[in-house]
């Protein structure tokens, strides 16, 4: 469907690429920790690796909640943009086929929040 | 001397005033009224839902600003202020003035607007009636509470908080969506959707709460305002029944029109319900309790009557009732979390709030909620309280930050998206998404804040940029009541030791 207008009425895409000055967005949630209200937004360089995002971006969303220290990185579950997803560390977040916008999930078996109150 | 009128001559002469264009064509000089879809047969079978001349109306008015002003002034020479139960209390007008009156005032443009595009006279002296009644009340919401910027700190900017500050994009993006449409598309966002079906939801709450907690002034006026809204309400339902009536093609029209705009409605409440449930310090109701008699109840009934226009209760009322026990802990959540870059306080729950809330919420509250609130209370009394230093991603077309959970897991988020014309877009919910989807040429254009933030378009890269841009006084309108120059003061008028209660988290003995 579209918009019933007086006029045309192109589409104008306020958060195209071009607009991040070099940065892409890259959106996170971590599954079942709710205490962090949302997934989380990152203005990003593309050609940031996986391994630096998950070191040293992530723990600013996620490092306060009381799970983050005891994840077993080796079992965690990833998904992108609804598909699930082996990242490569050493690969760029473009070559991990992480785009603009994209949302990345992750799920940490045995850890289910606070109290396994889903928190 | 001229023989006086009587009413009903007076009434003839004072309301129809209308007339047929000759020099140009009716619609040239209504070019708005058409395109829509909408098809009016006979303006004539409008009912005037006012049943009030302009003599009438300034009469009515001015008695009643006579008694308002009267009680405001008498409120500030008392210092009704420290007749409230608690400052926290204070917060909730924080919401309604930074929130709400704003839409007073948008709702006055929208009625101007369609008050002068509707070519039926009698619909547009009904709409200019109604926005004359707006702007009075946000300028009754902006005198009654300049007492109280006068002694708490959250209430200086908030025009300028209105158009810059992230959880105020939420109120301001549905009028912004309300005030782009088309003169009935209005009619039925504002005058039935959120006038007539939610207001219960948005007033009452507000106004009890304030009766509840001793405040005067807010309470005054509220009932200023009931027998405006009461008209409003009155118009709101004619409008929608009159383009019912006159073409059964306006039926489908008018469905969608519903549908999308009790969800963006149900949405900006989301952000009542967390006032309801946490800021006031005595709750009159609980929002399980409003939504259920204000929307199950009274909003059921109104749909049953209207089942004979062929209209239906939106299909998304069972995500409202799946989300009725989780709604106002999960937007607490939101606000908590960045309430570094928020002009109101929030905090946790004292115990006796907290055991409230179990007794409202017996199913949801212990289980899902009371757990990470005194996670949160452990880390504020280490010194440690939880601030989110990060963005959250938002909703594209309700703009809150995606905290709500799928209605059958009360656990996990909520994740919709859709993609247009290569773009990603990422919603909170279905009915959020099928908004979008329906005319994505309109939300692609959203202002979302975080995106804008991104851009460089909030005054800088730091939150400390973002905060200077959005002119809050840094320590003093935002972050955790705890601490909160307005819990000084209060403690200090009360003789309260503030001490102690940073001690002990926050409970008051």
């Amino acid at each position: 469907m579209t918009v019933k207008a007086i006029g045309p009425y192109p589409a104008l895409h306020k958060d195209k690429v071009e607009n991040f000055h070099g940065n892409q967005m890259v959106i996170i949630g971590w599954d079942r920790h709710l205490m962090i209200d949302a997934p989380m937004a990152f203005p990003l360089p593309p050609g940031m690796p996986f391994g630096a995002f998950q070191s040293e971006v992530m723990p600013a969303a996620f490092a306060a909640h009381p799970d983050w220290p005891q994840i077993d990185w080796s079992t965690v579950e990833w998904m992108l943009d609804g598909a699930p997803f082996t990242p490569d560390m050493e690969a760029s977040l473009t070559d991990n086929g992480i785009g603009h916008k994209s949302v990345i999930r992750f799920v940490t078996p045995g850890l289910d929040g606070i109290g396994g109150s889903g928190s | 001397m001229a023989k006086k009128l009587n009413m009903r001559e007076r009434y003839k002469l004072m309301t129809q005033l209308g007339w047929d264009t000759t020099y140009q064509s009716m619609d040239k000089v209504f070019p708005h009224d058409k395109y829509e879809g909408i098809k009016i047969h006979d303006w004539e079978a409008w009912e005037d839902p006012f049943r009030m001349t302009m003599d009438s109306y300034w009469k009515y008015q001015g008695e009643k600003e006579k008694k308002l002003y009267a009680i405001i002034d008498s409120f500030a020479q008392n210092n009704g202020q420290l007749n409230i139960t608690d400052a926290r209390y204070v917060n909730a007008l924080k919401l309604f003035i930074q929130g709400v009156s704003p839409l007073e005032y948008q709702a006055h443009r929208g009625f101007a607007r369609q008050g002068r595009h509707f070519r039926g006279e009698g619909a547009r002296v009904a709409c200019q009636m109604q926005s004359l009644d707006e702007l009075r009340h946000v300028q009754t919401q902006v005198h009654t509470m300049s007492h109280y910027n006068k002694h708490f700190d959250g209430f200086h900017e908030f025009p300028l908080w209105h158009d810059r500050v992230w959880y105020l994009s939420v109120p301001k993006s549905f009028f912004d969506d309300a005030n782009s449409a088309g003169p009935f598309e209005f009619m039925v966002a504002v005058g039935f959707s959120f006038e007539y079906v939610l207001t219960n939801l948005l007033f009452v709450p507000f106004m009890s709460g304030a009766a509840f907690n001793g405040d005067l002034s807010t309470v005054t006026f509220g009932f200023s305002a009931q027998s405006d809204e009461a008209r409003h309400m009155t118009l709101g339902l004619e409008a929608m029944k009159f383009m019912l009536e006159q073409d059964e093609a306006n039926v489908p029209i008018v469905q969608g029109w519903i549908d999308k705009w009790l969800w963006r409605g149900y949405k900006v409440l989301s952000l009542v319900s967390a006032m309801m449930d946490y800021m006031l310090p005595e709750s009159p109701i609980s929002w399980k309790e409003a939504w259920e008699m204000y929307f199950e109840e009274n909003g059921g009934a109104l749909f049953k009557d209207l089942e004979r226009y062929g209209i239906k209760i939106p299909s998304f009322a069972s995500i409202c009732a799946s989300e009725k026990d989780h709604l106002s802990h999960q937007v607490w959540g939101i606000l908590y979390n960045h309430t570094a870059a928020a002009a109101m306080h929030t905090w946790v729950p004292d115990e006796k709030k907290m055991d409230w809330l179990s007794e409202k919420y017996p199913d949801t509250f212990d289980k899902y909620y009371r757990p990470r609130l005194e996670y949160w209370r452990e880390q504020e009394e280490k010194g440690e309280r939880y601030y989110s230093q990060t963005l959250p991603c938002v909703c594209q077309t309700c703009q809150i930050p995606m905290g709500f959970t799928e209605p059958d897991d009360p656990t996990l988020i909520s994740y919709r998206s859709s993609e247009y014309e290569g773009e990603k877009y990422h919603f909170c919910s279905d009915p959020c998404k099928m908004i979008f989807d329906n005319e994505p040429e309109k939300y692609v254009q959203a202002w979302i804040p975080p995106q804008q933030i991104f851009q460089g378009n909030c005054g800088g890269e730091s939150l400390d940029d973002v905060l200077k841009w959005y002119q809050f006084n840094l320590g003093k309108d935002n972050m955790d009541y705890v601490g909160s120059r307005d819990e000084k003061r209060w403690k200090e008028w009360k003789g309260m030791d503030s001490e102690d209660s940073k001690k002990t988290g926050t409970e008051d003995s």
